[in-house]
């Protein structure tokens, strides 16, 4: 069966004929016919419900829930969830698509997306039927929102060392404990939260996830962080103290808590480098009007050779992230051993080279790029803190040298 | 209810469901055209414009169109939404939009790439026709005109072929009773309210209606919804053009303006040129 799957995408890879006015860099290249439709679906969402307002979300740190609902009637809620309980029922590949485009429109907003996207697998994948039963249709409409929360303020990259713990007692986990950088927290309704069994194993196998509900007793937040991007989704600490929850609410079994995180973060890590594409290919997009209307010496920025150079280089950063992010996702889909490795590389890869993209672009505007009059600066800070969450870069380059040596080689002597 | 044993019992019956409420089938025809984004250009031969490998989508207007025969269906004033396509291979995309839009079924009338380039809208205005008296429909609603020719023919030559009333520019369309609908248009001057009885051909214009998104799941159900492809020469159209292109050319380059140095220069100027009387 397995091998079935990679023939047919061959047989669908079709290649359009090179068109005589769309460029190398067009987000449609290489898809079939199915993933252009959705993709342009995701496209006018973008250009006509998020672009014309990313700029007054960041300034005003508002999440926009009225197009957050839209976006769950569009069905951006649930993805690659079951249609069963309201999912879209599509791939990570197709998902990979749709954020890329989303974050043209807004990457805060699109990034926020994608993470109650992640959560909402996580129920899809590892909940009761009676969890998901109860929640995952208004998770899917986002009716109501979703958070992911493993890190915490003492336990960052090394994410098995957390202390935030479950004591169980009759039919309820008493939790103790914070959480900390929490996107969407104090606006979402339900937290995915990994919590260590007080009488557990310490380390990753001591861990599982409970889904705890806005509102709980002992259950409260911090105040708002200020960050440098991000804006338009609010970050938080959570606190636990005395927090009851019911143990029906606990997401897979014992000792999972772990496996769940880590398997959603194979997914996040992609959805995240899908929005790192799309800053990227606003900016380059940007950053070819300009270099064509604004002139300098007598003649337009696009005739001078180094500018020239300059975005053949940020072009070819674009499309060998774009090429990687979309191999990881159909890595994801096929369920490959070299997942984890190859999602670490894809947004190791992709999230360090389009803020470089983004960046360029941004140097090509000379003063105009640093104000907030123009929107490169916004997709610059937005996109900065890709290359630290969803595990930090630097941890990606653990997760792909850990698959290196601790596996066979191709060619042994 | 009660039951009268009478000839006219099926008259009679079925003038009282008119009352109550109009049960239409609508057929909606959709164009494939080159997208309103795009920048248009000119083939370098003059024959036309460039189409290949650019961005093509539903013509705006006939989404507009599809729009309104989805709501009346949701209304209950509809039975059933039929898209019809007339054009090249590729048609088939904006089908299957029209139906990830709501569209129940949908026609494709074929011809080739080359053949649909040349197309007019009687051509299209016909194909409508011979679908239309296969199928039994009770309206036919299309965009005012679709954004590549701008033509505006194709609702009333087919009103004219079918000899059936229409309702042209519809920015407002209403249950008008007995079998009829009330239509608002948008004409110079205000707006004018015309009542038309069933069958009927309707065309959209601008400010009917917003049209919906196609959703995730809905593009995914369309998929399985029935697509019947029908060649133009089977329904007996003759093809051939009533009309030549004898050029498209670009609109001319605007001419650098100059400076002149007071009121007086401009006025003299403005005489020469005859824009001004002298």
């Amino acid at each position: 069966m397995k091998l079935r799957i990679p023939i047919r995408q061959i047989l669908n890879y079709s290649i359009p004929k090179r068109s005589n006015h769309s460029y190398c860099l067009r987000p449609s290249i290489g898809l079939d016919s199915d993933l252009i439709e959705i993709q342009n679906v995701a496209h006018d969402f973008a250009k006509r419900e998020m672009y014309p307002n990313m700029a007054k979300w960041d300034e005003k740190q508002e999440l926009p829930l009225d197009v957050l609902r839209k976006a769950g009637e569009m069905g951006f809620g649930a993805i690659y969830c079951s249609s069963e309980f309201g999912g879209s029922d599509l791939s990570r590949l197709h998902a990979s698509v749709i954020f890329e485009q989303l974050s043209m429109g807004c990457v805060s907003t699109a990034a926020y997306i994608s993470i109650h996207n992640m959560c909402a697998w996580m129920l899809d994948t590892y909940g009761s039927d009676n969890l998901k039963a109860k929640h995952a249709e208004k998770i899917a409409s986002f009716e109501e929102l979703c958070s992911y929360c493993l890190t915490e303020p003492d336990a960052g990259s090394d994410a098995a060392s957390i202390r935030t713990t479950a004591r169980k007692q009759g039919d309820y986990y008493v939790v103790n404990g914070s959480k900390a950088f929490i996107s969407g927290a104090g606006t979402s309704k339900k937290y995915f939260v990994m919590v260590r069994k007080d009488d557990g194993q310490p380390g990753a196998k001591g861990i599982f996830c409970l889904l705890i509900e806005d509102g709980m007793e002992g259950f409260s937040f911090a105040k708002k962080e200020n960050k440098l991007g991000w804006n338009s989704q609010p970050t938080r600490i959570l606190s636990f103290e005395d927090c009851k929850v019911p143990i029906t609410n606990q997401i897979g079994e014992n000792g999972y808590g772990f496996n769940i995180a880590m398997a959603g973060l194979n997914g996040g890590r992609v959805n995240i480098a899908s929005c790192s594409l799309g800053a990227a290919q606003k900016s380059m997009d940007l950053a070819i009007e300009h270099l064509k209307i604004r002139k300098q010496f007598g003649k337009t920025l696009s005739n001078f050779q180094y500018n020239q150079f300059k975005l053949a280089e940020l072009a070819t950063k674009l499309h060998t992230s774009r090429l990687i992010v979309r191999d990881a996702a159909k890595h994801l889909d096929l369920g490959t051993e070299e997942k984890v490795a190859m999602c670490a590389m894809a947004k190791l890869h992709a999230t360090d080279n389009c803020f470089e993209v983004v960046n360029g672009a941004l140097q090509m505007f000379g003063g105009y790029g640093f104000l907030k009059d123009y929107p490169i600066q916004q997709y610059l800070r937005d996109i900065r803190v890709h290359q630290i969450l969803e595990g930090t870069n630097e941890m990606m380059r653990l997760l792909i040298s850990r698959d290196l040596l601790t596996n066979e080689i191709f060619w042994p002597n | 209810m009660f039951v009268f044993l009478s000839p006219s019992l099926s008259l009679f019956s079925s003038f009282f469901l008119c009352l109550i409420n109009i049960k239409m089938r609508i057929l909606v025809g959709v164009k494939r055209v080159v997208d309103y984004a795009v920048k248009i250009r000119v083939k370098p031969d003059k024959t036309g414009v460039i189409t290949e490998g650019v961005q093509h989508s539903m013509n705006p207007f006939d989404e507009i169109a599809l729009e309104e025969a989805v709501k009346l269906k949701e209304k209950k004033l509809a039975t059933e939404v039929v898209a019809f396509s007339f054009g090249g291979p590729k048609s088939a995309e904006v089908l299957r939009t029209a139906l990830a839009k709501g569209a129940d079924k949908a026609i494709h009338v074929t011809v080739s790439d080359a053949e649909a380039a040349k197309a007019e809208p009687l051509h299209v205005a016909q194909a409508l026709q011979k679908i239309v008296e296969q199928e039994k429909f009770d309206a036919v609603f299309v965009g005012k005109q679709a954004i590549d020719d701008d033509a505006s023919q194709t609702a009333p030559l087919l009103a004219g072929l079918l000899d059936w009333p229409q309702a042209l520019y519809a920015s407002k369309v209403e249950d008008g009773g007995a079998g009829s609908l009330k239509v608002t248009r948008e004409i110079d001057g205000g707006l004018d309210t015309i009542k038309v009885k069933l069958p009927a051909v309707l065309s959209a214009d601008l400010r009917l209606n917003e049209p919906r998104y196609a959703t995730l799941p809905n593009i995914m159900k369309a998929k399985k919804k029935p697509l019947k492809a029908i060649a133009a020469k089977e329904l007996g159209i003759d093809l051939t053009p009533q009309t030549s292109v004898l050029e498209v050319a670009e609109p001319a380059q605007r001419k650098a303006g100059g400076f002149v140095a007071d009121v007086s220069e401009l006025i003299a100027k403005l005489k020469e040129k005859g824009l001004v009387k002298a």
